[in-house]
């Protein structure tokens, strides 16, 4: 494993939200304490339902929004603070694409304006580099000049995303990170641009951090899968192993609740229970009002992310924990 | 048997644009049908001209039987009697469905009052009975909540409960579940199916999603460019599918388990329905297509039991399939 381009130490979130218009304000814990190291040149996928706080994670770790607590390093340095000039620096290396291309993009300017801005920004190369380098980068996405000069709605949702993609790429980044990229894509679209990211991903050497829903698709482009509940990671370990072996009864869940074709639903885990709301977070396990497995401990006490062989960490005091009891017993 | 529905080359356009193209489809009693295909494929627009939901500019002709009568073009008053009665439709956006300034008992008594013949405290009783039916916990409190209180899941919950108000024959959920998050997805999967057993009630399933489709599906429709290409069981399409397109579609589902592949994208864009290509609609993003492709437009013909292509390339595309798979 290559040295970590990315390292995110026990990192903390809250929003004050308010119920109502006189309401008591309440805060809103979206991400509690997570950690995550990305190695250069791999990707990390990150899962979960919404309100899991995967979103604002990515967000936290471009420095778009500052933690709370805990720190990100990025290429062995900490974030620089927001705004500054080394700030600025920083972020050249480190850019998003987000899920909807059409809402990312200007719809009264050419395409290939677009893809320039980052280098006009960063002042990147003389005018006619800059002019070069977006034709370079169309290429790269797999259009020509002449979708350069068409403007957002001219092209289809995939060309979309293709060309924020490029402008993503412009400044040479080191990192990406994707939020739901293929999530609004019709699938055979969806097949085109993950392919299409991961051949860039091996080309250009970059390093992601791929968020979604779709266990799928993050399957398809991850080294390494972290799977998200209420704001804390439950469970972590490598793509492939995390899925065909999930060890939380959450991941359990998740993974039996993605259809597959050619499997008829009689073995699917149906959880019981409403969405998480992030608002009122359960005491204890913050899964335990769904789990169908849940024992008296998991109402009260936290279960911490720990190692269970391998590459794998989980946080559920049925696999961890030293004693086993059911809830009858209890 | 009278099939419950039969749709005859039902063809739908939007000044001068067709974008529905002759769709000739069957429905028994009591099956789940699914139609699968990408955004603007014809899959939601199938069932609203059929039910005449669709805007007066919209030019529809073709034929539509429920239990053998013709409900296309057929009066206001007997729509009626159809829509929301023997055929009910739940949609995507739960929450648009729903007037946000009225109570669900009183959205649930308004269905329960046009299509039953119920009146006062009847009226009350089955709409606790149908909110218990689906689901909702402390059902008898939560009839006099506003639709802002619930969450998402439970929101379709009563978009199925007010759609089983008139006690349908047929069902159409057209992307029930795609903007619910997964687990709430499988929920309201489990519910429908239940449901359509225990009142064993015809179901279509409209989605985007394969995976979807598959599991909860007896027979399975894939459109393109407003036409079936492939008509099959369930398991038998995504065992074996035979359309290019059919496969394509299921070569670019990146697996959950065993080796990862590269997915196979099928190259290109829909085409837009103004600009039809000439012939198969397909043609221009087959890997197969030969050059009679462009000539004529491929009709839907039987090539098994229960099973019907839309490809004149079928043979070719049906060795390929296996070729592949002895390797």
């Amino acid at each position: 494993m290559s040295a970590p381009l990315v390292e995110v130490s026990s990192i903390a979130r809250s929003y004050a939200m308010r119920s109502g218009m006189f309401g008591r304000s309440t805060a809103v814990h979206a991400v509690d304490g997570v950690s995550l190291t990305i190695p250069k040149g791999e990707t990390l996928g990150l899962v979960g339902e919404s309100g899991s706080g995967k979103s604002t994670t990515g967000r936290i770790v471009l420095g778009l929004e500052p933690p709370d607590r805990g720190e990100v390093r990025f290429d062995g340095k900490p974030m620089a603070a927001v705004g500054t000039r080394a700030w600025r620096a920083q972020r050249a290396h480190m850019q998003m694409i987000f899920q909807d291309p059409l809402g990312a993009l200007d719809r009264r300017l050419p395409v290939a304006t677009q893809i320039r801005e980052p280098l006009d920004i960063h002042g990147l190369g003389t005018p006619a580099e800059r002019e070069e380098r977006v034709r370079e980068l169309l290429r790269a996405v797999e259009l020509t000049p002449a979708h350069g000069v068409r403007y957002p709605g001219a092209l289809s949702g995939g060309q979309r995303q293709r060309i924020v993609l490029a402008r993503a790429l412009a400044t040479k980044p080191d990192f990406l990170v994707c939020d739901e990229p293929v999530s609004a894509l019709d699938v055979s679209i969806q097949a085109q641009v993950v392919n299409l990211l991961c051949d860039l991903q091996a080309q250009l050497g970059l390093t992601l951090l791929f968020i979604s829903h779709d266990l799928r698709v993050v399957r398809q482009i991850s080294n390494v899968v972290a799977v998200m509940y209420l704001g804390r990671i439950v469970e972590i370990g490598s793509a492939d192993d995390l899925f065909a072996r999930p060890e939380h009864p959450y991941t359990q869940a998740l993974v039996s609740a993605s259809p597959a074709p050619g499997r008829r639903s009689a073995s699917r885990i149906v959880l019981a229970g409403d969405p998480p709301n992030p608002a009122a977070r359960p005491n204890g396990c913050a899964f335990h009002p769904r789990c169908p497995r849940a024992i008296a401990r998991c109402a009260s006490e936290v279960p911490a992310l720990s190692a269970v062989g391998g590459d794998r960490k989980v946080a559920c005091h049925l696999v961890t924990g030293p004693q086993v009891e059911t809830r009858d017993a209890a | 048997m009278t099939p419950l529905v039969s749709i005859e080359g039902l063809s739908v356009a939007f000044s001068g644009v067709p974008v529905l193209r002759g769709v000739d489809l069957t429905l028994q009693k009591g099956e789940a049908l699914g139609l699968v295909g990408e955004s603007g494929s014809g899959k939601s627009v199938t069932w609203l001209a059929a039910l005449g939901l669709l805007p007066r500019h919209a030019k529809v002709s073709g034929s539509v039987r429920l239990d053998g009568r013709e409900i296309l073009g057929a009066r206001a008053a007997e729509l009626d009697q159809v829509r929301g009665g023997r055929v009910a439709m739940i949609f995507q956006d739960p929450a648009s469905a729903l007037n946000p300034v009225l109570t669900i008992r009183k959205q649930l008594c308004e269905a329960l009052a046009l299509h039953r013949d119920l009146s006062g405290e009847a009226v009350k009783a089955e709409a606790l009975r149908l909110l218990n039916l689906v689901g909702i916990p402390d059902a008898a409190r939560r009839l006099s909540a506003y639709p802002h209180e619930f969450s998402g899941g439970q929101v379709q919950r009563i978009m199925i409960a007010m759609a089983l108000a008139g006690n349908p024959d047929l069902l159409i959920a057209d992307e029930p579940t795609t903007a619910l998050d997964a687990t709430i997805q499988a929920q309201i999967l489990e519910l429908l199916s239940t449901i359509r057993r225990e009142m064993s009630m015809a179901m279509v399933l409209i989605s985007h999603d394969l995976g979807v489709v598959a599991e909860n599906c007896d027979r399975v429709s894939v459109m393109y460019a407003g036409r079936i290409v492939e008509q099959a069981p369930a398991n038998q399409l995504f065992a074996d599918p035979v359309h290019p397109y059919a496969q394509g579609l299921i070569g670019a589902l990146p697996p959950l388990d065993g080796p990862r592949r590269r997915l196979t994208a099928i190259p290109g864009t829909v085409p837009d329905p103004a600009h039809m290509p000439d012939g198969c609609a397909f043609a221009p993003r087959c890997a197969l297509a030969a050059e009679p492709c462009g000539r004529t437009s491929p009709t839907l013909a039987p090539i098994a039991d229960n099973r019907a292509v839309a490809c004149i390339r079928a043979e070719a595309s049906r060795r390929a399939l296996l070729g592949i798979a002895a390797e």
